[in-house]
C-alpha cells in the first residue's frame, strides 16, 4: 500500500451521525398528515367496531318478525318513532339492528375473500416474476384468463349452479378476484429479483423458499395491503350485487345487499327501506377506498418525508 | 493448504441474443475462455471497460450463474462439487451498489446476523456478540445496529456489506468494483478498510474494477479483460510501467488526472487492439 493515502482514516468521521427518528413515529406523523386516510381510518375503524359489538347495541333481534309493526318509518320522519330508530322492514324486523348484523357479513365476506384471493393472487404472482421464462409464461396466461371472465358474469353462473350461502359467496369470489393481486405482484417481484441483496442471500446458500418468503415478500408486502383494501371493497360490492340479484346470501340473513332487494318494491314510496342500506354500503366502500388509497400514497416515495 | 485459493480453467460463458422469432439468434460470448490463478493472500485486480464480462465473471465465481464451459476452483475444490452454503464458507462476495445489496426491509443487525442464521453457527447469544464484533472491526457504530438501510450513509451501508461477507471467516472476498457507488472520499475509507482488513484476517481479493487508480492502489497482480478474454497479465509493476497489450495502454492513457495542464486523456482507436487481439 502506498503511502500517499494513508492519511485517510478509515473510520468514519464524527459528523456521520444522523438524526435516528423511529421508524412508527415517522409512520405516525405521515398518517395523521393525510386526511383521507385519517377519514377512511376512523369510519372503518368505527363500522368494525359497530360490527364487533352488534350483539350488545342492536336494541333488537335482527330476525325476529312482528307483522304489526312492519314499515314503520325511521325517527327523523313524521310518523317515526325512537323505538325503532331506523325504522322497520315489511316484516316488521328492526332495521337498524338488521344493519349492524349486516355489517358482520359485509366485512366478513370483504376480508376473507380479500384473504383467499391474496394468497392465491400473491403465490402466483411471486412465482412468476422470480422464475421467469417458462414459469412466468404460463402464469401470464392464467392471469389473463381470468382477466377475461367476466366476474359478475361467472360468480352468478356459479352461484346459480352450486347455490347461494355465505360460504359459498366467500370461495366464489376468493377464486375470482385475485388478478390485481397477481399483476401487482408479479411486476414487483420483476423490479426486485436482480436486487443485490436476493444475490447475497442466494450466494449465502439461502433456500429459494426462504428468499421468496423472508427476503422478497416483504418488500412488496405495502403494495399488497392497497390491492388488498381495494379488492375488499371490490368484494363487498359483489356481494351486495349478488345478494341483490338472490344468488348470494340467502333470506333471512340481514345482508346489506339484500336488503336493498327486499326493499325494491317499495322504494318509490317508503325510500328509507333501500336509502338505509344502500347508504351504508357507500359509506363503507368510501372508507376502505379511502384507507387504500392513503396506505398508496404512504408508502409512494414521493409521499416520504 | 491449497496451492491456490481461487483457480479459473478455461471459464466460459455465452449468451444467445434472440433477433425475432425466424432468426438465428446471434452468440455473444460474454466471458472466453478466462484461466486466473489467485494465490492465497494474494489480491488480483481485474479491469476492463464496461461490457467487458467483469460482472458475468464474477457472477459464475459466485455461483449465481452456470459456465458454459470450464471450472471454477475454490481452494481446490470445484464450484460444482458442493452446495452453495458450504462454498459460502470459503468465498463472499462484496457488491457494487450498497443501495440494493442490503434488504431494506430489515435492520443492520439483521442483515448482519443473517449468515449465522442460515448456517445454523451458534446460538442467538454468541450470534449477537459475534455482529457486535464484527461491527467493531469493520468501523461501524453500535448504535446502528438497530437502524434500517435507508438511515445509513453510502459508506455504513458499504461497511455493513463487509462485516456481512466477513462474518462467516471466508478466505476469499470476491469484490465487484466495491467503491464505484461512493463518493470519492469515502472511497479511500472502504479501501483502507479492505486492505486492513487483509492484513488482520489474511484475506484472498478477487478485486474488481474498471477504476485504474484503486487498482493501482491496492492489487498484487493485474489481468486485464477485454471483450471477454484476458489479454494481459502480470504484476502490478509489468501492468502499470510496462504494459505490453495495446488495449491496457489505451486503458492506462485513458486515466484522468487531477492536474489541469495534461487536459483530457487522449484514447486510441479500437481497431489498434482489435487487430492485435
Amino acid at each position: 500500500m502506498s503511502d500517499s493515502t494513508s492519511t485517510v482514516s478509515t473510520a468514519p468521521s464524527a459528523n456521520t451521525f444522523l438524526p435516528v427518528v423511529p421508524e412508527w413515529r415517522r409512520m405516525m406523523n405521515r398518517f395523521l398528515g393525510h386526511r383521507g386516510l385519517l377519514m377512511g381510518s376512523i369510519i372503518l375503524g368505527l363500522i368494525v367496531v359497530l360490527a364487533i359489538l352488534a350483539p350488545w347495541l342492536a336494541p333488537h333481534d335482527p330476525y325476529l318478525q312482528n307483522i304489526s309493526q312492519r314499515m314503520i318509518p325511521p325517527v327523523w320522519h313524521e310518523k317515526g318513532s325512537w323505538e325503532h330508530i331506523f325504522g322497520t322492514d315489511k316484516l316488521g324486523r328492526d332495521y337498524l339492528s338488521r344493519l349492524l348484523y349486516g355489517a358482520r357479513i359485509s366485512l366478513t365476506i370483504g376480508l376473507s375473500a380479500a384473504l383467499i384471493s391474496g394468497l392465491i393472487g400473491t403465490t402466483l404472482g411471486v412465482l412468476a416474476g422470480y422464475f421467469g421464462g417458462r414459469v412466468d409464461a404460463v402464469i401470464s396466461y392464467i392471469i389473463t384468463t381470468r382477466l377475461a371472465m367476466p366476474v359478475v358474469l361467472v360468480a352468478l353462473a356459479m352461484s346459480a349452479l352450486v347455490g347461494g350461502s355465505l360460504q359459498m359467496v366467500i370461495i366464489l369470489l376468493g377464486l375470482l378476484l385475485w388478478d390485481r393481486f397477481a399483476v401487482v405482484a408479479r411486476s414487483t417481484t420483476q423490479q426486485l429479483r436482480d436486487a443485490e441483496f436476493i444475490a447475497s442471500a442466494k450466494v449465502l446458500g439461502a433456500s429459494t423458499t426462504y428468499i421468496l418468503v423472508r427476503e422478497l415478500l416483504p418488500n412488496i408486502l405495502s403494495a399488497l395491503i392497497v390491492v388488498m383494501t381495494l379488492e375488499m371493497a371490490h368484494a363487498i360490492l359483489l356481494e351486495a350485487t349478488l345478494s341483490f340479484l338472490g344468488l348470494g346470501v340467502q333470506p333471512p340473513m340481514p345482508s346489506w345487499g339484500l336488503m336493498i332487494s327486499e326493499g325494491k318494491a317499495y322504494m318509490f314510496f317508503k325510500t328509507w327501506v333501500i336509502a338505509i342500506p344502500g347508504i351504508a354500503l357507500m359509506v363503507l366502500v368510501l372508507a376502505i377506498n379511502l384507507v387504500g388509497d392513503g396506505l398508496r400514497d404512504m408508502n409512494a416515495p414521493e409521499g416520504r418525508n | 493448504m491449497s496451492e491456490y485459493a481461487l483457480e479459473l480453467s478455461n471459464l466460459s460463458r455465452h449468451f444467445y441474443l434472440k433477433n425475432g422469432a425466424f432468426k438465428e439468434p446471434t452468440l455473444l460470448k460474454a466471458v472466453d475462455g478466462i484461466s486466473l490463478r489467485i494465490r492465497p493472500g494474494e489480491t488480483l485486480g481485474l479491469v476492463g471497460e464496461s461490457g467487458c464480462g467483469k460482472s458475468t465473471l464474477a457472477k459464475m465465481i459466485l455461483g449465481l450463474l452456470e459456465p458454459t464451459n470450464g471450472d471454477v476452483l475454490i481452494n481446490d475444490k470445484a464450484r460444482g462439487s458442493s452446495s452453495r452454503l458450504s462454498m459460502s464458507r470459503q468465498l463472499q462476495p462484496i457488491f457494487q451498489d450498497p443501495y440494493s445489496s442490503l434488504n431494506p426491509r430489515k435492520t443492520i443487525e439483521q442483515i448482519i446476523r443473517l449468515p449465522l442464521q442460515l448456517h445454523k453457527i451458534g446460538d442467538a447469544k454468541s450470534q449477537q456478540k459475534a455482529v457486535k464484533d464484527i461491527s467493531d472491526l469493520v468501523g461501524l457504530p453500535e448504535r446502528l445496529l438497530k437502524n434500517y438501510p435507508g438511515q445509513l450513509s453510502g459508506g455504513q451501508r458499504q461497511r455493513v456489506a463487509i462485516a456481512r461477507a466477513l462474518i462467516l471467516k471466508p478466505s476469499i472476498l470476491v469484490c465487484d468494483e466495491p467503491t464505484s457507488a461512493l463518493d470519492v472520499s469515502v472511497q479511500a475509507q472502504i479501501l483502507n478498510l479492505l486492505m486492513d482488513l487483509k492484513k488482520e484476517l489474511g484475506l484472498t481479493y478477487l478485486f474488481i474494477s474498471h477504476n485504474l487508480g484503486v487498482v493501482e492502489h491496492l492489487v498484487d497482480r493485474v489481468a486485464v479483460m477485454y471483450r471477454g478474454k484476458i489479454v494481459e497479465q502480470g504484476t502490478r509493476e509489468q501492468i502499470f510501467q510496462n504494459a505490453q497489450h495495446p488495449y491496457t495502454q489505451a486503458l492506462l492513457s485513458s486515466v484522468l488526472t487531477p492536474e489541469p495542464a495534461l487536459g483530457l486523456p487522449e484514447v486510441l482507436d479500437s481497431s489498434t487492439w482489435d487487430k492485435a487481439s
